[in-house]
């Protein structure tokens, strides 16, 4: 617990601390803004419509807003050092070794998702799928205003990717991942001997026992099928769900291209969930975590 | 002050200050249209937008947090050489001898720290107002752009002090470029395409096959000219978008509901 207590209080780690607190805080407050307008038959920002001038009315604000933002600046400064180590040396890999704090979820989504995936692909998708959000969304409703009523798909798809994919697996990936990146509870030391003795399986192996590989470690390719059929089946809900349901409205609205670009995005990030999932129910089994769903010759999923 | 008042019937005065200041609402007016930086500002804006519970004053603070950064960060620029040989060096003298060196760099740092924090809050509070919604489709798109700047300021400003905590850092982050699918050697497809340690796009980004000077130096330019430079112009882009979008976002009026 005092090792624990060690990290949380680093320096560099202070700005998860604020994260986690200010995205509960922000969460709690849009709540209560949302609850409020969606109980109203207008928003309170539709009464508060009427012009007022920027000076002094905004720019006061602004200016006592900087005064705070300089004075906690100045104080977090003066009393909390900017860490320096050792001095660079190739020679000495530290264990863990730790990106920037902001990208410790992509780092911990390498436990369950092999670089190209997890480095590469995730994090353009993020970026991607976050600017083709105004092109996707085509709800006229709650423009301007907080509201959950109105748009409680949006919503809550949103404040999962940020508060759960984003936020819970940065504090993830900061403090429980110790040496090896081993999982450890915060009441627990960071042993770095501790060695997970897990075997890693493939999905084909954890269900129906069929081997990734032949005998003679070539890939078998039943597996290879089975893989295959898994993710690509997955990811036919997607046109499936479009054949079950093009002629509603909604859908009518929504379009082939926006609903396909929204399926793709949406069944990809159910993935990633499905893929944790597989990788640490399993082991409260007492079965072996799955590695892999689909094994090629050229890459993994 | 009859002294005051005496140099403000002077031309020099007068050619600075082009309106008196009595309260009036022309002259409030004219104090946002007569200030460059204030006028960034329309001259009056929706009540609600002066409420800091309604924008959480979030993309505000990180434009403040951007120009301390850009203060302290030119300070920083006169103590530091970006070569293996020196920077660690320099670090230490910044810190232990140079008057008002750490407060520089621990403003720097932190607030590097809180942009990424605001930039975050800030998108959040965007989203759930629904302000990316017709007309400001582009601008949010425009914010994704400043959010991917920050993280990549931030991620290259990382590497400068090095030390250990920074070279293994930036070697982690930077080791997924070799996974890239077509461009890194370890990428899918990557091999096929004739991707080696020595050429693909790790190597690109780091100008070698392991995070080392030349690293240092690449990191070094980036972080100071070109990616400020990219996202002072995108930071125009989005502000002045938020104005020709029709200003803060709000519900379009109380008669529509």
């Amino acid at each position: 617990m005092q090792q624990f207590l060690e990290i949380i209080s680093k320096p560099d780690n202070i700005p998860i601390i604020l994260l986690l607190v200010g995205a509960i805080f922000f969460s709690w407050l849009a709540w209560t803004k949302a609850r409020r307008n969606d109980a109203l038959e207008a928003p309170v920002e539709a009464t508060l419509d009427d012009k007022v001038q920027v000076w002094p009315y905004l720019v006061r604000v602004e200016f006592l807003a900087t005064i705070a933002v300089m004075a906690i600046l100045v104080f977090w400064s003066v009393f909390l050092d900017a860490p320096l180590e050792e001095p660079a040396n190739r020679a000495l890999t530290p264990n863990p070794s730790k990106a920037p704090w902001y990208f410790l979820g992509l780092q911990e989504l390498l436990v369950y998702f092999d670089p190209w995936i997890a480095g590469v692909v995730l994090p353009t998708l993020i970026i991607v799928g976050l600017m083709a959000i105004p092109y996707v969304d085509i709800n006229p409703k709650g423009n301007g205003y907080y509201t959950f009523k109105e748009r409680k798909f949006a919503i809550v798809v949103f404040s999962f990717g940020f508060l759960v994919l984003w936020v819970s697996l940065i504090v993830l990936g900061t403090f429980m991942r110790g040496p090896g990146w081993n999982f450890f509870w915060p009441w627990e030391r960071w042993d770095p001997h501790y060695v997970a003795v897990l075997t890693n399986v493939d999905l084909s192996e954890l269900l129906f026992n069929i081997p990734t590989r032949l005998p003679n470690n070539a890939i078998n390719p039943v597996a290879m099928m089975f893989g295959a059929v898994v993710v690509l089946g997955y990811y036919s809900i997607g046109p499936v769900y479009w054949i079950m349901k093009r002629k509603d409205d909604i859908m009518q609205k929504l379009g082939l291209v926006r609903y396909a670009i929204v399926s793709f995005l949406l069944l990809t990030m159910g993935g990633v969930v499905i893929k944790i999932i597989l990788r640490l129910v399993p082991t409260a089994f007492g079965l072996n975590p799955v590695k892999y769903v689909w094994v090629t010759p050229w890459f993994n999923i | 002050m009859a002294l005051m008042e005496k140099f403000r019937k002077t031309e020099l005065y007068k050619s600075i200050f082009r309106h008196s200041y009595q309260d009036t609402q022309r002259n409030r007016a004219l104090q946002i249209v007569d200030n460059v930086f204030l006028h960034l500002h329309p001259v009056r804006v929706p009540r609600h937008a002066t409420n800091i519970g309604f924008t959480w004053g979030m993309g505000g603070i990180t434009f403040l947090l951007f120009l301390v950064l850009t203060i302290t960060g030119v300070i920083l620029m006169f103590y530091y050489r970006p070569t293996a040989q020196y920077a660690y060096e320099d670090m230490k003298y910044l810190m232990n001898d140079v008057p008002f060196g750490p407060l520089m760099r621990n403003m720097h740092r932190w607030a590097a720290h809180a942009m990424v924090l605001t930039v975050m809050l800030h998108m959040f509070r965007v989203f759930l107002t629904g302000s990316y919604k017709p007309p400001r489709q582009f601008n949010w798109v425009v914010g994704v752009i400043l959010l991917v700047l920050t993280l990549l300021l931030s991620f290259s400003g990382y590497l400068l002090p090095w030390d250990q905590l920074a070279i293994w850092a930036v070697t982690v982050g930077t080791n997924m470029a070799r996974a890239t699918p077509l461009l890194g050697h370890e990428g899918p497809f990557g091999p096929e395409l004739g991707m080696r340690i020595n050429n693909d796009v790790r190597f690109v980004l780091l100008g070698g096959t392991e995070v080392g000077p030349p690293t240092l130096l690449r990191f070094y330019v980036g972080h100071c000219i070109f990616l400020p430079l990219i996202a002072v112009i995108f930071m125009a882009v989005h502000f002045w978008r938020v104005r020709k979008d029709g200003g803060i976002s709000g519900p379009e009026s109380k008669k529509n509901f």
